[in-house]
């Protein structure tokens, strides 16, 4: 009979290892599945990943598909070492970016002497933030599970912004179609790179990154939300507030993921649109997992995920590879990654019982 | 940034007038490289598959003269943008992007390739690079309603929409009409989904009509489910898109099909020639651009007939959907005797005409 048993000490550079020999793993299966396909694994990884950024613009534009990742991502990992589950960011992306659009179509010439995409960032963060007190609120205040209510914040997000961009903020002149004006080229995020869609959220993105390193590991704030998760118990002997660390968690992740949806729609889309992020909420989920929970690995995971998108459109247009080729690598990705972690941690073996 | 309330006017009148792209060839010799975007997956069996049949249908028209390539769910917002730049970039001439949320990015990618060709579905802004085309759903959906008329036994039938946007509203409004030809106090009633595809939400909200005593229903979305859900119940439907009567052999009694095929061909044909022109293209059944396949068996033979003269008295437009009079449900004319609607009215249309039981949501 097989089973697992603890390692009593995980080898610390195995650990950092096991991401690699995921996407190694992920190479392999993935290439032979192109065999399966009827397609060379060369053309094939090199439609998927040496095209998208063989030039400055398709850098560029892995910049902007990585932004909204990277800052959802950095915020849902700080919670995540502090064991609180926001599993909602997809609707706090939607919240800032409906906050972000109206702040914009409002000031959106600047005023106060302020650049015009000033406020609706910040109003983007700040409607994250709100989002994201509500299961924060009832975590506190009610023990309700903030997975449940965080994720089913998501669908009330997803509502509000079909009524928003079908009611008060519809365009009056894009006959009855649901969207919002274009918002004022003061309120449009600067570009960071001419002639490209770079714009200013990556650059938030990487501060974002930089800033939550610091936090986690240089603070002492930082060092009670980990103790948080990881010794809850201790933690609440030493006087820590538990509330405080669970309000944090939200507030902080709550607010880049409004920052991020702020910045798609005020950066590359223009407008607020019936759809503002294909999923990014989620898919940073992944993303701060397979980044080990740290903002560097979380940049390099982003980058990862994010070259997945852009490749599996390259590998459709120029291989009629399906699209589902992306899923399919995202998936063995983390299975790997998952599979990997457990071994690092756990050992295989063969024998009965103890 | 291009303004665009400057352009919407443009959008709507008369096509831009300007001589055919010149270079819109690739290379003399090479075949034309055309690229499809699509918002859904190719096996939706509704929306995107559709216009993957007008691709492959390209395809056998001109053989080796074309290459073509698609991008399938692509999502509207900022991806789009970078899809359609790569497609253009890869050297294809022919652009087709084949849903509305694609707009803002069809424009902004053809103003920085203007000798590539961009053709837009179901949107309302052109450029002398950037074509439109739809197709005139409702008439299909008109005599969907003559065909309710005449199959619903309780006078209360169904309408599953999918957003509450001009294009949904007039099918709600043209089945209405039409089922009013033979039932004056028909109700329709109506329940919106809020997606193209969403298979577990369309088979709710059918299940939802006919809880609601609809014995007729007709979908504005994309998969077959509401089709199962109407043949599994015994009641009476219309497929959409494509042709669903696989899906209801019993109760689907003929599918409102969009046929791109004959408009990608002919577009396809005046690139080649290097005649192409930005235009306003919005067919239907008369250009065979908005089909109705073959009756059921279950229609009886002198329903047949009418449904028959009706499509014809349509194509040959002695027949409009929107003649009037026709009221909205306050009471008020929106089309007065003797006229018949206009396009720029259908196409801004935001209120539902007496018979529909149902508000407009926001």
């Amino acid at each position: 009979m097989l089973r697992l048993t603890r390692r009593t000490n995980p080898s610390r550079s195995l650990e950092i290892l096991a991401p690699l020999v995921a996407v190694a793993l992920t190479l392999v299966v993935a290439a032979i599945l192109f065999v399966a396909l009827g397609k060379n694994p060369a053309d094939a990884f090199a439609a998927m990943f040496w095209r998208p950024v063989q030039d400055l613009y398709g850098w560029s534009e892995l910049g902007v598909k990585v932004a909204p990742l990277i800052l959802c991502a950095v915020g849902l990992a700080i919670g995540f070492r502090a064991s609180v589950w926001n599993i909602g960011a997809e609707g706090q992306i939607v919240v800032g970016a409906i906050a972000a659009s109206w702040v914009a179509l409002a000031t959106g010439e600047g005023g106060f002497g302020l650049p015009g995409w000033l406020l609706p960032l910040l109003a983007g963060a700040l409607g994250g933030m709100v989002w994201g007190a509500i299961p924060a609120l009832l975590r506190t205040k009610a023990n309700a599970n903030e997975i449940l209510v965080s994720l089913m914040l998501v669908y009330v997000g997803g509502f509000l912004l079909q009524y928003v961009v079908r009611g008060p903020m519809r365009d009056p002149m894009s006959f009855g179609f649901p969207q919002s004006p274009m918002f004022p080229d003061p309120a449009r995020l600067p570009i960071l790179l001419d002639t490209t869609r770079l714009h200013l959220g990556f650059a938030l993105a990487l501060l974002a990154a930089l800033v939550a390193w610091l936090f986690v590991a240089r603070s002492y704030q930082g060092f009670v939300f980990r103790l948080s998760g990881e010794a809850p118990a201790a933690a609440a002997y030493a006087g820590f507030s538990r509330a405080k660390v669970i309000w944090g968690s939200f507030l902080i992740s709550g607010g880049l993921a409004g920052l991020a949806g702020a910045a798609e729609v005020l950066g590359p889309i223009g407008q607020l649109q019936p759809a503002v992020s294909p999923g990014y909420g989620f898919a940073a989920i992944i993303v701060a997992f397979l980044g080990r929970l740290h903002p560097i690995g979380i940049i390099a995971a982003a980058l990862l995920m994010g070259l997945f998108y852009l490749g599996g459109e390259i590998a459709q247009m120029e291989l009629q590879l399906p699209i589902a080729i992306t899923g399919v690598f995202q998936g063995l990705l983390l299975f790997f990654l998952l599979g990997a972690d457990t071994f690092v941690r756990w050992r295989l073996v063969l024998g009965g019982t103890r | 940034m291009i303004d665009r309330r400057t352009l919407v006017g443009g959008g709507l009148a008369a096509p831009f007038l300007l001589g055919g792209l010149k270079g819109a060839r690739a290379q003399d010799g090479g075949p034309l490289k055309i690229a499809f975007m699509y918002v859904g997956p190719i096996g939706d069996l509704g929306w995107s598959y559709q216009h993957d049949q007008g691709r492959l249908a390209v395809e056998e028209h001109f053989g080796d003269k074309v290459q073509t390539s698609y991008v399938e769910s692509v999502p509207e917002g900022a991806d789009a943008e970078r899809v359609l730049r790569q497609m253009a970039q890869a050297g294809n001439k022919l652009i087709f992007a084949t849903s509305f949320g694609f707009m803002q990015a069809v424009i902004n990618v053809a103003k920085q390739f203007p000798d590539t060709v961009f053709e837009h579905c179901t949107g309302f802004q052109t450029a002398p690079n950037v074509g439109i085309y739809n197709g005139r759903f409702y008439e299909g959906r008109y005599v969907s309603g003559h065909l309710a008329g005449r199959m619903s036994q309780k006078k209360t039938i169904g309408y599953i929409g999918s957003f509450p946007i001009p294009e949904n509203i007039m099918g709600i409004n043209a089945y209405t009409l039409g089922a009013q030809r033979v039932i004056p106090d028909v109700t329709t009633k109506v329940v919106w989904v809020n997606s193209w595809y969403d298979p577990g939400k369309e088979a709710e909200a059918a299940n939802a009509l006919m809880d609601q005593g609809c014995d007729f229903i007709v979908q504005h979305t994309d998969s077959p489910a509401p089709v199962q859900a109407a043949e599994k119940r015994g009641v009476w439907c219309v497929g959409q898109a494509s042709d669903m009567g696989r899906f209801g052999p019993e109760r689907c009694l003929t599918s409102v099909v969009d046929d791109w095929a004959s408009h990608y061909i002919k577009s396809t044909q005046h690139v080649l020639d290097g005649t192409w022109q930005s235009e306003d293209y919005w067919g239907g059944l008369a250009e065979e651009s908005v089909v109705l396949t073959p009756w059921n068996d279950a229609v009886p033979a002198d329903v047949q007939a009418e449904l028959d003269q009706l499509v014809s008295e349509i194509k040959n437009k002695t027949t409009h959907p929107f003649q009037g009079e026709v009221k909205n449900q306050a009471g008020e004319v929106v089309v007065p005797a003797g006229t018949v609607i206009s396009d720029a009215d259908l196409l801004k249309m935001m209120y539902f005409v007496q018979g529909v039981d149902s508000t407009l949501p926001g």
